[in-house]
């Protein structure tokens, strides 16, 4: 059972204090915009053996949603941060990279 | 008009701890920039009581104020001021971007007493209430047993317990079950 | 015969006497005692049946790895299957049965399987049971029920009487196993000042070393056990546990600890079990090593022990499992349980010592002692029924040939030991391959790895393979400091205690015995004794193509019963391996998996039960609708009342009153549970068009609107009525199980969609209490209660005000779920019990009546309202409701616009909503489906529509429902077949609207 510091409140919650919520940075589409583009914004998901970037909510606590980069594998997490991003804050990418050089996840790395 | 009803009637419990149903107690909602310096102003002078730090709850008496994330505070205010300081307050903000209102009557509070504290707690959430760990003054929302809480200390074998109206039974009963006598844990020094 | 010394036994209290039965026979013991042990210091050998066979099992064991002892403990409500007797402490007034036996432990009808033997090979039940199959439904299934499961199973009429607990601790490091190793890396870990929890699984610090002996800081074992567990107490960073076993280890620090408070002293107040939910910096593992049996023919037989387990009961409970033992081993550690028979003044007629060269020192003390040692020799088989009589002695090489038989009336046995790897293992830490000890040990290279990526789990002890007192301590010593470091300690240069024992020589690895035992042979030679796997089960598996260990384990059922394979895993991947012609490690093993044994049902519901089995949301008026008889309706965790029948009235007569008296005169209805969030800031209409797909920011402050909302993939998930408060709020109504999903729907898009857009919301549905008075004289009653405006020209029909009624401050919507006139009057929840007394009262001159949950549905139905949850299904789009009118056509955007798109939701065809009337006016089940011609693919018969709601109108005096049909709005007047329960009878509805009762609104409108 994980537990994830919420970037907000500061507390190093528990999972059961926590709401998953999927994958994160993903790029809405609405009217007007593709099939093609539609069905990857409303279906398509990474499922990586790694790294991953996910949505967390702080729900039985301060309530915020907020951004966990972790380990599939190992559970090992390299940071989070606030859900008010289109992608990953540099500091996160850097710390990944010394803990797994050469990460890639969708078209970051 | 009738007086204000508590959930349970201002029921109690000793055990392990002693529990008891506290209020009415004024609360209002404040959802706004809590770095904007009129904002503070009007949350300090209305309360008397500084602007609590990040997970701060700076209560005294019935007053208070909890900081209950990045963007709200929960203002602590004896119930039957509470509909005039909400009003004094949304005056206050007018003009800036802020949610005010009034919401002493959506919870229920239990104020808990006895040295078996925070081994009574450490039964129901997922928390750690070492007292390094959540100091007095120190406001911890998290989940007591299967509902949201709020929980702070006021002194190192008081604290104030706060959930939702409608568990308020189900939260008495969880505090009972825990504070049984006959379940002494002994783990955190009493 | 198996019996008390005169002397001697460390943990038991000669002084008391303790009664207990077993098989309703009453027998003596200590204060002290195990089951177990008692047991055998009364002669009673026979514990139970194996499971398959049926065969006669002994206690083979003394600890938690005893596959055979299990047995029903307690009666009635306290009754309990599957109890390890080795683990259980006695108690006055214990009662214990046997199991999987009958008529009885004696003589047991199902023996007669161990007959048969032959045939119940590994996969019988595979080959047997596949042919023919109508046999499987009807012969072969309610047999193997009938045979299936180990224990009886508790009545299910009775409760549990016992209470249970959770406790969440943080701390440092957790030390899990309190023998010396455990005890003397606590000591280290606590001094580098790290907050240091320890669990011990058994009621006694020290472990096996005051058995085994040797000396640490030139005290005996026990002697320094208890002067450190003194230090240990005096320590304010210590906490030290008892009968608290650590049961799982999990990720990022997790670890589940198991606290039997009051099993051994039932009378004892309090919870019965406490499951520690641990979030630790460091683990510590000291659990030990468990002593593997030898595999020969008849090693299952009453009689024949774990070597360390006769040492165990004789040194700590002054018992001998016989009168004359011999002790077979391939190690030195067996001849310490000759020396300590020997000396206590049991027969040994021999040591039979696999190895050619035999042992070292112990060997040399143990011939001192005069004890005859057989070198390079094996038991060919144990002879014996449900008593070992004898053994048959062989050379260790070749096939089995006896060359002397021994008289014995017991066998102590020893085939090395396996560290206790269980806990490193359940979040992932790996083995390696101990050529030496020929064991599986911790590869301290491959550690479970926390949320920084850091070894989080240390094994120290004979669970690190460490053999011997000195490597114990100086691991244990070393495993402590370093955990304390790593959770932010500072470690003090503490020298470690000096540890001495006996040096000993290698053993030999030995999985078969005789090394080629014969086929008869190997068919006798037990490897798992409680699911009756043998050697040639394995065998057999290897032959047929197993080659995974995963598979074997599953085909031959092999470590799959409730001790989950402590004693027999490494010997059956051993024989796996050496059938598959590979090395062990190439093999592997199977997973561990937690718990390390069963924990109890209780102990994982924690305080979860009765009252608090789960959260009841209650509105201010519960106690009312209690008092008034109210028939519950769960929704969500809410309690609704679903209608109040009258003393003689049925549930559905209820209804049917409820609703005539709401339609006629007045009605009431408590609708406190109706989510209401508050949405403001100048963004706020913005985003409540986002949110809706009707157009909420042309609303009129003072205006309400019915508002339908979708997720993001088009389907409808809530609707409600939204109310203007002023320019920058709004107040959004949900359903009652909607508050918090929605709330949570708003902040979700706020915070991580549309940061920027100016917008809060607040989730106030508990601060009001909020009534519903509906029903022609709605008005008249709250112009009685006075204090507002509530006039038609005030307060038209989709208006709300603030004011008071009858002093009370209220916010009045003039909105109608039922289409009569009707108000929402909402007021603070501390008031609102006293206002519902107050328009009880206000409202007797016109026979208002309360009504419940069913009598709303049936009220809007009648006038073709949807109901979330039942028209929708979370595959129901609204366009599929004939909503179309609160589809805003001017938005360019809103939450599941585009996905309405799809083509498939833009079909022509998809099934849309219809009001449906059966011909002979009955009520049409729910969910029933109305089929078309022709069958599927899947030779089903294919539909074309469906109920979604149902109900007797008693206004119309008939049935009336709702339903999703194929192109329905097109085909009014048709009538179609429904098929009912059974699947046959047709039942025929004619497609109408699903306006059923005043279509032109005239009743709400006055």
């Amino acid at each position: 059972m994980l537990t994830l510091k919420c970037p907000y409140c500061g507390v190093q919650a528990d999972e059961t204090e926590l709401h998953a919520g999927g994958e994160a940075h993903l790029t809405r589409h609405g009217p007007g915009s593709s099939d093609a583009d539609f069905e990857s914004y409303l279906f398509m998901r990474e499922n990586p053996k790694g790294v991953h970037f996910e949505r967390w909510r702080h729900v039985n606590g301060c309530g915020k949603w907020f951004h966990a980069a972790r380990c599939t594998m190992t559970l090992e997490v390299f940071g989070t941060y606030p859900a008010q991003t289109t992608e990953p804050p540099k500091k996160i990418r850097d710390a990944i990279t010394v803990k797994r050089p050469g990460w890639t996840w969708r078209e970051l790395s | 008009m009738s007086d204000p009803v508590l959930p349970l009637g201002g029921t109690q419990y000793e055990g392990l701890v002693d529990v008891r149903e506290a209020g009415p107690q004024g609360m209002i909602a404040l959802r706004g920039n809590l770095a904007d310096a009129s904002l503070q102003e009007a949350v300090t002078s209305l309360t008397g009581l500084p602007m609590p730090d990040m997970r701060g709850a700076q209560v005294l008496g019935e007053s208070g104020v909890l900081w209950m994330s990045p963007d709200e505070l929960l203002l602590l205010v004896p119930y039957r001021q509470a509909a005039r300081v909400c009003a004094q307050l949304s005056e206050a903000l007018q003009g800036q971007l802020a949610l005010v209102e009034n919401v002493s009557d959506m919870r229920a509070m239990f104020r808990l007493r006895g040295t078996q504290l925070r081994d009574v707690l450490a039964k129901l959430a997922p928390v750690d209430f070492a007292r390094d760990a959540l100091p007095v003054g120190e406001l911890r929302r998290t989940r007591f047993a299967q509902v949201a809480a709020g929980v702070w200390f006021s002194d190192d074998t008081t604290a104030q317990v706060f959930c939702f109206r409608s568990v308020a039974e189900y939260m008495f009963n969880l505090l009972c079950t825990a504070a049984d006598p006959d379940a002494f844990v002994g783990f955190h020094a009493g | 015969m198996s019996t008390r010394l005169t002397t001697g036994g460390r943990l038991v209290d000669r002084s008391s006497d303790i009664r207990f039965t077993f098989n309703g026979k009453t027998f003596r013991g200590h204060e002290g005692d195990t089951l177990a042990s008692a047991l055998l210091a009364n002669d009673q050998m026979l514990v139970g049946r194996s499971f398959k066979y049926h065969r006669p099992r002994g206690v083979v064991a003394s600890g938690a790895e005893e596959p055979n002892a299990l047995m029903n403990l307690g009666r009635d409500n306290t009754h309990e299957p599957n109890q390890r007797a080795t683990t259980t402490e006695l108690f006055n007034g214990l009662q214990a049965t046997s199991q999987n036996h009958w008529p009885s432990l004696d003589y047991d009808i199902g023996a007669l399987n161990g007959l048969f033997g032959r045939f119940l090979t590994a996969g019988f039940y595979y080959k047997m049971f596949i042919h023919p199959r109508p046999f499987w439904k009807h012969l072969y299934e309610p047999f193997i029920r009938q045979s299936a499961g180990l224990g009886r199973a508790p009545d299910p009429e009775t409760r549990d009487p016992d209470t249970y607990e959770h406790f969440h601790a943080f701390v440092d490091v957790v030390v899990i196993g309190g023998g010396v190793a455990g005890l003397q890396a606590a000591k280290a870990a606590a001094d580098s000042g790290a907050k240091v929890l320890v669990l011990e699984q058994t009621a006694h610090w020290g472990g096996r070393a005051p058995v085994d002996g040797g000396s640490i800081d030139g005290m005996t074992p026990g002697e320094w056990v208890r002067k450190t567990v003194e230090a240990l107490e005096g320590m304010e960073n210590v906490t030290l546990r008892t009968r608290s076993m650590g049961a799982g280890v999990y990720d990022h620090g997790y670890l589940l600890g198991y606290e039997r408070l009051t099993d051994h002293a039932p009378f004892m107040k309090g919870p019965r079990h406490r499951l520690w939910r641990i979030r630790a910096k460091q683990i510590v593992t000291a659990t030990g090593a468990i002593e593997r049996p030898l595999s020969f023919a008849g090693n299952d037989i009453p009689g024949v022990m774990l070597a360390s387990a006769m040492r165990d009961y004789l040194v700590n409970y002054g018992v001998v499992a016989g009168q004359k033992t011999v002790v077979v081993t391939n190690n030195d550690d067996a001849y310490r349980t000759a020396i300590a028979l020997k000396q206590a003044g049991v027969q040994v007629p021999a040591v039979i010592d696999a190895r050619q060269m035999g042992g070292g020192a112990l060997m040399e003390q143990a011939k001192s002692l005069g004890i005859r040692v057989e070198t390079g020799r094996a038991i060919a088989k144990v002879k014996g029924g449900k008593r070992v009589t004898g053994v048959a002695i062989c050379a260790m090489a070749g096939g089995g040939a006896m060359l002397e038989e021994i008289k014995c009336d017991t066998v102590a046995m020893s085939g090395g030991w396996s560290p206790v790897v269980h806990l490193w293992s359940h979040c992932g830490g790996k083995l390696t391959w101990d050529e030496e000890h020929a064991f599986f040990r911790p590869d301290p290279e491959r550690a479970p790895t926390s949320h920084d990526g850091l070894p989080f789990v240390t094994v120290t002890g004979s669970a690190n393979g460490e053999m011997d007192l000195k490597s114990v301590l100086e691991g244990a010593d070393r495993a402590g400091k370093t955990s304390g470091k790593a959770a932010g300690g500072k470690p003090r240069r503490f020298a470690p205690p000096k540890g001495e024992s006996a040096e000993e020589m290698p053993l030999r690895p030995v999985w078969l015995m005789p090394e080629n035992a014969w086929d008869d042979l190997r068919m006798k030679s037990w490897l798992d004794y409680q699911n009756d796997v043998k050697v040639s089960d394995v065998q057999l598996a290897a032959r047929e193509g197993y080659e995974s260990v995963e598979h074997t384990k599953r085909y031959t059922t092999l470590g799959m019963a409730t001790d989950q394979g402590k004693l027999s895993n490494i010997n059956g991947l051993a024989t796996l391996a050496a059938s598959l012609g590979e090395e062990i490690p190439q093999v592997g093993t199977t997973t561990f998996r937690p718990p390390y044994t069963p924990i109890s049902m209780g102990a994982i519901a924690g305080e979860a039960r009765g009252e608090i089995f789960q959260p009841i949301r209650k509105t201010p008026m519960h106690a009312w609708h209690e008092k008034h008889g109210a028939a519950w309706e769960p929704v969500g965790h809410w309690r609704r009342p679903y209608c109040y029948p009258q003393q003689g009235e049925s549930k559905h007569d209820a209804v049917h009153r409820e609703v005539l008296a709401t339609r006629e005169s007045l009605g009431l209805l408590d609708a406190s549970t109706l989510g209401k969030i508050i949405v403001k800031g100048p963004d706020a209409g913005r985003f409540l068009d986002m949110l809706y797909t009707n157009m909420m920011s042309t609303l009129k402050p003072g205006r309400c609107r019915y508002g339908l909302m979708c997720t993001e993939n088009g389907f409808l998930t809530d609707d409600g009525v939204v109310a203007r408060i002023d320019e920058d709020t709004f107040l959004c109504h949900t359903t009652t199980g909607g508050a918090d999903r929605i709330h949570a729907h708003m902040e979700e898009w706020l915070q991580t969609e549309w940061w920027d857009w100016k917008v809060y919301t607040a989730n106030v549905t508990e601060q009001y209490a909020q009534v519903a008075v509906v029903g022609p004289n709605a008005r008249n009653l709250l112009e009685k209660l006075g204090g507002m405006d509530v006039g038609k020209d005030m307060l038209p029909f989709m208006a709300w005000a603030d004011g008071t009624l009858a002093g009370f401050p209220v916010r009045v919507y003039r909105i109608s779920f039922s289409g009569e006139l009707s108000y929402e009057i909402a007021v603070p929840a501390n008031l609102g019990r006293a206002f519902w007394d107050r328009v009880v009262e206000a409202g007797k001159e016109w026979n208002i009546t309360p009504y419940g949950t069913e009598a709303l549905h049936v009220m809007r139905a009648e006038k073709g309202f949807i109901m979330i949850g039942d028209e929708t299904d979370g595959t129901v789009i609204p366009q599929d409701l004939g909503l179309h009118w609160a589809i805003s056509k001017k938005k360019e955007d809103y939450l599941g616009k585009r996905a309405q798109e799809r083509s498939h939701m833009a079909d022509p065809n998809r099934w849309q909503l219809v009001g449906l009337e059966t011909v002979d006016g009955s009520v049409l089940p729910d969910g029933a489906y109305s089929v078309a011609p022709g069958r599927n693919a899947n030779g089903q018969r294919n539909t074309q529509g469906r109920v979604t709601s149902t109900y007797h109108s008693p206004t119309l005096g008939k049935g009336i429902a709702m339903g999703l049909v194929h192109n329905g709005p097109d085909r009014m007047g048709e009538i179609i077949p429904f098929i009912r329960d059974d699947g046959e009878t047709v039942v025929e509805a004619r497609i109408v609207s699903p306006v059923f009762f005043d279509p032109e609104g005239e009743k709400q409108n006055v």
